[in-house]
């Protein structure tokens, strides 16, 4: 609850640092305190504060996922400085970020149906107005509504599973869901909540076959948007997500597992299918997003022993995606054009980059030592251990296609020319986002340990 | 004193090279190796003295993964090849004038790291990784200094990276798969698990795609030829002499070991799968017009008579497969060296545009006829004692086998000497400027080497013997 109280604090002190003139030390003051607050929360220094009827409860799952989060967030805030370096909107997107990281750890600490609503909104709603900030460009345009109506209609979805929950128990309590799932008088419609809340999550993680709009408003988002969308918005959904299926679901019924493994087969091929025709960045690593979404729907497979996979999953998926976009921002500056064929030659005008690149590509793609790779492998071996072979040589399968279109990037940037002088977008803010990430791959893969025995 | 020495010199050599910059990357990288291979003959004297030089070391909790080296005989002699190889390799790369020099001879030097580790791992897990991460600098350096066509050279490594990766995707299934049976990743606790038999085929199968892909074993062979075409010569050298040797040894480590009772019953299958590599290579050598091309496919010959040897389960297979190894890593580095020498003097592959080159450079002639001459066997040279091995284990495992794989070492000897013929021998063409002494010491080495181990095999034989009695045992 503390945690919650301090990223709201945050939040409303960047709309008023607005109004005092001190737009400049928004951005520092805002990463410092999100810093702050990361350190006091994993280490547990944080007065807990009660009341509310505890419908936000920091237990050890809200506490790692929160942490995430919220480093996540601090890094976006870095990343996303040079774009907002000349408008005046600074304290508006600022505080839209982190008012989504208050919806974010709503979402992984909530205790009440309401107040997983409330955060899933308060991210969404976020996102969509992100989505269409950029508001001269028709894209921008486009990628917002688009988001707007799909994402509302997913969330209506979702609001009628939490009233079909609603009616079959009468509670919005976790507990007593919780209790209803595993007892076996429960009305039948507790189940179509169960299967409605599970559609709209879908649609939040861009599962397929609720999808389709990721390409898009991926594309049509400002970059640092699209970053953002990538990384916190989806680890979000998906570790909410989880917690949701723990709650309703903990014994996971056969067809339940069925439908599950359905959909985590067509989530990983669609996406990696689809990316190998990409010729833009952003909607290659849209679709790579896709397809890493379906390896994380893979612990909902073992909802009791898999949330250090998940953990460990999403956080270096999450940090790749981070690392991957920063050099897409440093490469693509401002500009519309966001074609492969940008990053040519990028080896050559600037080895630094090109090299954090390459380090977030293969850790997606799973190569040893970085940090993809043991998430792959935890992923693999929690599959293998429930029993599902066929399953992990389909994710086998999909980590090879996976190869082609990561591959296409890293051969553009190291054999190809540019055909004309290009301008980067030289930011400091970029470079060191980038560096953090790559050095954040590298030490995760050395010492995985350290983030496995976290949760 | 422990090997992990070797190691740590290959991985500080590494970023040292990367570090100091163009000019001096050369002479680092060089110096590097060297150290390595001391470092290597050191162990070698500490570990004939009976000195325990393992590391064991926790590294992961959970899964159990340990940072675990073990010496025995086997592996010394891989890692003698490796550390051996490596100052020769770089030493030829420096009749080519590459741009960006830093970065390659760093990752060749990284490359080097990763393929000693792969060859001392007692740790399924970290030898998955040590395999796992001697793909990314190949990849880059015939990425990058290959030669040919950028477009295809692009397709043709990316066919060679996504072959090799997938391949092994199903050999870390399997290391998965046994250690939710066993719990651990160590090599000993793999050894001792209790498998059904139906276990062992699929652990059997998913090894073999993984190894056939990178030895090459027909009918995975496709990427090879193309791919020793497009890389530099340093690359196909890489490649060729130490690379592939990682999936022949980790046959014998590994694949074997953990399914002994389905390497016997497809014994025959694969044996006679190798053996059709021996006689594919060696036809497919005859229509060769490229001289890269004529030595990958003969290669692939070769390794096939090595795969035979190892998948016969006979101690003389096993011995043999081991000698020819070693030889065939020093052979065909050599061979490259002489067609990168070639290469760099008429600017070409094809063999119709060379010629006459004896009468220009004597000297060059004769150290390339013995190279040419060891790598058809002729006897008292270090290839004669492991083919023969090789072909006795095959004997006394069906007499036809014998005779079809015999055949072709005579259908060997027919196309190496019709290249030699067609390269150095009929009047002067075109000019050849005389090999100089620096470019001459890589050779002279290889001949020395091959001619003396050709004389004297028994310290190898002495020190490789144990370690492959052992695994027998494990087998049987």
């Amino acid at each position: 609850m503390s945690t919650l109280i301090a990223i709201v604090g945050i939040g409303i002190f960047c709309l008023l640092a607005e109004i005092m003139n001190l737009r400049k030390i928004i951005i520092p003051v805002t990463i410092v305190s999100l810093m702050a607050l990361f350190g006091l929360t994993l280490t547990g220094n944080l007065p807990e504060i009660k009341g509310y009827e505890s419908m936000i409860v920091m237990d050890s799952y809200g506490k790692i996922f929160s942490c995430l989060f919220i480093l996540l967030t601090a890094l976006l805030v870095l990343q996303s400085a040079p774009s907002y370096a000349k408008g005046t909107k600074v304290s508006d997107f600022i505080s839209i970020k982190v008012f989504m990281l208050s919806g974010a750890v709503a979402m992984v600490t909530f205790t009440n149906m309401a107040m997983f609503f409330l955060g899933i909104e308060v991210l969404s709603i976020g996102l969509y107005v992100l989505a269409g900030s950029d508001r001269l460009n028709i894209k921008s345009n486009e990628a917002g509504m688009k988001y707007f109506l799909m994402g509302s209609f997913a969330s209506g979805i979702l609001l009628f599973g939490i009233a079909m929950l609603y009616g079959a128990t009468g509670a919005f309590d976790v507990a007593t869901l919780q209790e209803a799932s595993i007892s076996a008088s429960t009305e039948y419609w507790f189940y179509i909540g169960v299967i409605l809340i599970t559609i709209g999550m879908l649609f939040k993680v861009a599962a397929t076959p609720m999808h389709f709009w990721a390409p898009d408003v991926y594309e049509g988002s400002p970059t640092q948007v699209t970053a953002m969308m990538s990384t916190l918005a989806k680890v979000t959904a998906m570790a909410s997500f989880f917690k949701l299926i723990t709650i309703l679901n903990s014994q996971m019924l056969y067809s339940y597992t069925e439908v599950i493994i359905v959909v985590t087969i067509a989530t990983m091929l669609f996406g990696n299918i689809m990316a190998l025709r990409q010729k833009k960045i952003k909607r290659v690593l849209a679709y790579s997003g896709v397809s890493h979404t379906g390896f994380m729907l893979l612990t909902l497979l073992n909802i009791n022993e898999a949330q250090n996979n998940l953990l460990f999953y999403a956080t270096s998926y999450a940090i790749a995606g981070l690392a991957a976009f920063s050099v897409v921002l440093f490469v693509i500056k401002n500009e519309d054009n966001d074609q492969i064929d940008n990053f040519n030659g990028l080896a050559k005008k600037s080895p630094l980059m090109a090299f954090i690149m390459t380090i977030a590509l293969l850790s997606m793609a799973g190569i040893p030592i970085l940090a993809g790779f043991f998430a792959k492998f935890f992923l693999l071996s929690q599959i293998i251990t429930s029993g599902f072979i066929g399953l992990a040589i389909v994710a086998i399968i999909n980590s090879m296609i996976a190869v082609f279109y990561y591959f296409k990037v890293i051969v553009a940037m190291y054999t190809k020319e540019t055909e004309y002088e290009k301008e980067y977008a030289n930011h400091s803010e970029y470079y060191i986002v980038g560096i953090v990430a790559a050095i954040l791959l590298l030490v995760i893969g050395l010492f995985p340990d350290a983030l496995m025995n976290l949760l | 004193m422990n090997i992990s020495i070797v190691l740590i010199v290959l991985l500080v050599g590494a970023i040292a090279t990367y570090v100091s910059g163009n000019k001096l990357a050369s002479k680092i990288a060089l110096l590097t190796s060297i150290a390595a291979f001391g470092a290597t003959l050191y162990a070698l004297n500490a570990f004939n003295g009976g000195e325990n030089l393992d590391v064991n070391t926790i590294w992961i909790n959970r899964p159990a993964v340990n940072f675990a080296l073990h010496v025995d005989g086997l592996s010394m002699a891989m890692l003698l090849l490796t550390t051996g190889l490596l100052p020769l390799i770089i030493a030829s790369g420096f009749v080519t004038k590459f741009e960006n020099e830093k970065a390659i001879y760093a990752l060749m030097l990284f490359m080097g790291f990763a393929m000693a580790g792969t060859f001392l791992a007692a740790d399924g897990f970290l030898y998955y990784i040590f395999w796992e991460i001697a793909l990314i600098p190949i990849y880059f350096i015939a990425l990058k200094w290959g030669n040919g066509d950028m477009e295809a050279r692009k397709k043709t490594i990316l066919k060679f990276f996504i072959y090799t990766f997938a391949g092994s995707l199903f050999m870390l299934l399997a290391f998965i798969y046994l250690y939710t049976k066993g719990g651990s990743f160590d090599i000993n606790k793999l050894y001792a698990l209790q498998l059904n038999s139906t276990e062992k085929t699929y652990i059997f199968f998913a090894f073999f795609l993984a190894y056939a892909i990178k030895i090459p074993v027909v009918p995975f062979h496709t990427w090879q030829a193309n791919t020793y075409s497009k890389a530099p010569g340093v690359g196909t050298m890489l490649l060729s002499g130490i690379m592939l040797k990682m999936g022949l040894y980790s046959v014998l480590r590994w694949q074997l070991p953990l399914s002994d009772s389905a390497a016997k019953e497809y014994m025959p299958i694969i044996v006679a799968l190798s053996i059709a590599g021996i006689i594919y290579g060696a036809v497919v050598t005859l229509k060769q017009k490229n001289i890269k091309k004529l030595l990958a496919y003969s290669s692939l010959s070769h390794v096939g008579l090595i795969a035979a040897g190892l998948y016969s389960l006979t101690i003389e297979g096993f011995q043999g497969a081991v000698l020819q190894m070693l030889s065939h890593g020093l052979v065909i580095v050599g061979l490259f060296y002489v067609v990168e020498l070639i290469y760099n003097r008429y600017n070409t592959y094809e063999i119709k545009e060379m010629g006459g080159i004896r009468i220009q450079d004597t000297y060059f002639a004769s150290l390339f006829m013995i190279i040419m001459l060891a790598s058809v066997a002729l006897p008292t040279t270090f290839n004669f004692i492991g083919e023969f091995n090789l072909l006795y284990s095959l004997f006394k495992v069906n007499m036809w086998y014998a005779i079809i794989a015999g055949t072709t070492i005579i259908l060997g000897a027919f196309y190496m000497l019709r290249m030699f013929q067609k390269v150095m021998l009929g009047g002067e063409t075109k000019s050849f400027q005389k090999i100089s002494k620096q470019e001459s010491i890589v050779l002279v080495i290889i001949v020395v080497a091959t001619i003396f181990f050709g004389l004297f095999p028994q310290p190898i034989i002495d020190l490789i013997e144990p370690s492959l009695q052992s695994i027998l045992t494990q087998i049987k």
